[in-house]
């Protein structure tokens, strides 16, 4: 399982600040991070804590059993914006 | 002494910078000045009512400022009602957060024409905006057709497009449902100048005008040219690739043969005049290409020797980027449309240091980036502010009571933040009445009957 960010994020970076293993990206000062609509949460790296959940001011983060239908593209969305970084090198 | 520190304009980015202050020290005193009866800027004038799961951040908003002391100090207007000169003397440090207020023009003929908009004009009707419930849309045409693909753009074509029923679950003024109710436009085209890869909406918003109930999206001739290729290849954003993706997936998927409206996303067009007999009848559009310019930016020029094409129109919403307006008493740089500062100082034209005077958000970057942008921005400032306040002197009147007592002489009408949380209650009950978010008050005098108390 992983936490999954949808498309209302607005960039506030809390989840960022309290994730515990430091999956969310882009990080502020990253190169990618000011072009970002949003951010994002590795389902590789998610430890499923929810820690984000709670930290969110606008509830942009969501279980990914528990994703809403309008955002169901954001599972794959995620996963996307990792598997792109990959091929192109991790952000700091 | 506890400094004290005015910010004017209760937007996010005078909320951050309060919240963030706060943090910072503790013991700072801090006093919003805002134009409006009512708190949080563009979260509730701008963030589109459909969009309600954004406007939460108002929560964050109150619980870090106004419950941490913050005093709103509402319907007051900055430069008008009271003065620079008079903040500083009350106040340490006086940190401007008002915005870009006004619309970039298209620049071209009959832009003056009846019919012819900001798109934010729209936005701050449809919003509630005391200042702009007058307006009137005329909604009687069948095609209305908005110039710019950023997000502004995208969430007029929605409210234009959406059902009635949807939009009356929302917190949209009741005067913009009652006229919204009457539309008879079936189709709404949106002109980008460049290409899909260069549109400016983000994937979230362009993938929502894909998936509207009874609306068909048409994205016409979708094909990306080599120089738009060759940039989403080795400069492109995350965003426009998804954004290209989902263009590709809508150009590729069967109309949806049954909807009563429609959404014409055309790309590589400008404006280059809008047309009719006292009232906007029609926009005449030339075609534009791609170029890599030495500097790397995809440039549209408009292509030599095609005809120009007509859309029959009645209605025409500019949205093409935003500007500030210089404020009264501090310096503003007039060609970058911001007040001179570095890293949120203020400086004068000629890069002299203005003691005590700060500015956030976009009146000190631009009118770019998102909600969240406005967090580090503000962090960028109050890190300064907070270094330069042992240097900064105490001002002549450094109390309360003083800014109290020049109020009570210029604003009569002062909304506080006891003010405001009447009109919220108000609002809120109204909404859990209608089943809806919010029923917004959208007149100065419903605003001001609603918070006095009794």
């Amino acid at each position: 399982m992983t936490y999954v960010i949808v498309g209302s994020c607005i960039k506030d970076d809390s989840c960022i600040e309290v994730c515990p293993v430091d999956c969310i990206h882009p990080k502020p000062g990253a190169p990618d991070f000011e072009t970002a609509e949003q951010l994002y949460i590795d389902p590789a790296v998610c430890i499923d804590c929810d820690a984000c959940v709670e930290a969110c001011p606008v509830d942009a983060v969501y279980a990914e059993a528990e994703i809403p239908g309008k955002h169901d593209y954001a599972l794959e969305l995620n996963s996307l914006f990792f598997a792109e970084l990959s091929t192109v090198g991790r952000t700091a | 002494m506890a400094p004290r520190v005015a910010i004017v304009g209760a937007g996010p980015a005078g909320a951050f910078a309060a919240a963030c202050l706060l943090r910072a020290r503790g013991d700072a005193e801090v006093d919003f000045f805002e134009r409006l009866p009512t708190p949080w800027g563009l979260l509730r004038g701008g963030v589109a009512p459909d969009h309600q799961e954004i406007k939460r951040l108002q929560d964050t908003f109150h619980r870090q400022t106004l419950a941490r002391g913050c005093r709103f100090l509402g319907n007051v207007e900055v430069g008008t009602d009271v003065t620079h000169d008079e903040l500083m003397r009350h106040y340490t440090a006086v940190v401007y957060a008002t915005g870009a207020q006004t619309d970039k023009s298209l620049g071209i003929p009959g832009e003056e024409l009846p019919g012819s908009w900001a798109a934010t004009e729209l936005v701050a009707w449809y919003n509630g905006h005391p200042d702009y419930r007058d307006l009137e849309f005329d909604l009687s045409c069948t095609r209305a057709v908005v110039i710019g693909n950023g997000n502004v753009a995208a969430d007029v074509v929605r409210l234009l497009t959406r059902s009635v029923d949807e939009l009356g679950r929302t917190d949209i003024a009741d005067h913009a449902l009652d006229a919204l109710r009457e539309s008879r436009i079936e189709e709404v085209v949106i002109l980008g100048r460049r290409g899909p890869a260069q549109a400016a909406f983000t994937s979230a918003e362009l993938r929502e005008l894909g998936h509207l109930d009874g609306v068909d999206l048409d994205v016409d001739g979708f094909e990306l040219d080599p120089v738009s290729e060759e940039w989403l290849a080795d400069q492109g954003t995350f965003t426009a690739r998804t954004n290209v993706r989902l263009l590709r997936e809508f150009a590729e998927r069967p109309a949806r043969a049954a909807s009563p409206r429609r959404i014409a996303l055309r790309f590589l067009r400008s404006p280059v005049a809008i047309r009719g007999d006292g009232r906007v009848e029609a926009i005449d559009v030339c075609r534009n290409e791609l170029v890599r310019s030495a500097d790397g930016a995809i440039r549209a020029l408009a292509l030599d020797g095609e005809e120009v094409e007509t859309i029959d129109c009645g209605l025409v919403l500019r949205s093409v980027g935003y500007r500030a307006v210089p404020l009264p008493g501090v310096p503003f740089d007039e060609r970058a449309f911001v007040l001179p500062n570095e890293d949120g100082r203020v400086h004068t034209p000629a890069g002299d240091r203005v003691p005590g005077v700060y500015a956030v958000g976009w009146i000190k970057r631009g009118p770019t980036g998102i909600l969240g942008t406005n967090k580090r921005d503000a962090q960028e400032t109050v890190d300064c502010l907070v270094e330069d306040l042992d240097a900064l002197p105490a001002p002549p009147h450094p109390d309360r009571a003083a800014v109290d007592a020049l109020l009570a002489e210029r604003a009569p009408d002062l909304v506080t933040a006891e003010g405001w949380r009447l009109i919220d209650r108000h609002e809120l009950a109204r909404g859990s009445r209608e089943r809806r978010p919010r029923v917004k008050l959208a007149s100065r005098d419903e605003l001001l009957a609603a918070a006095s108390p009794g």
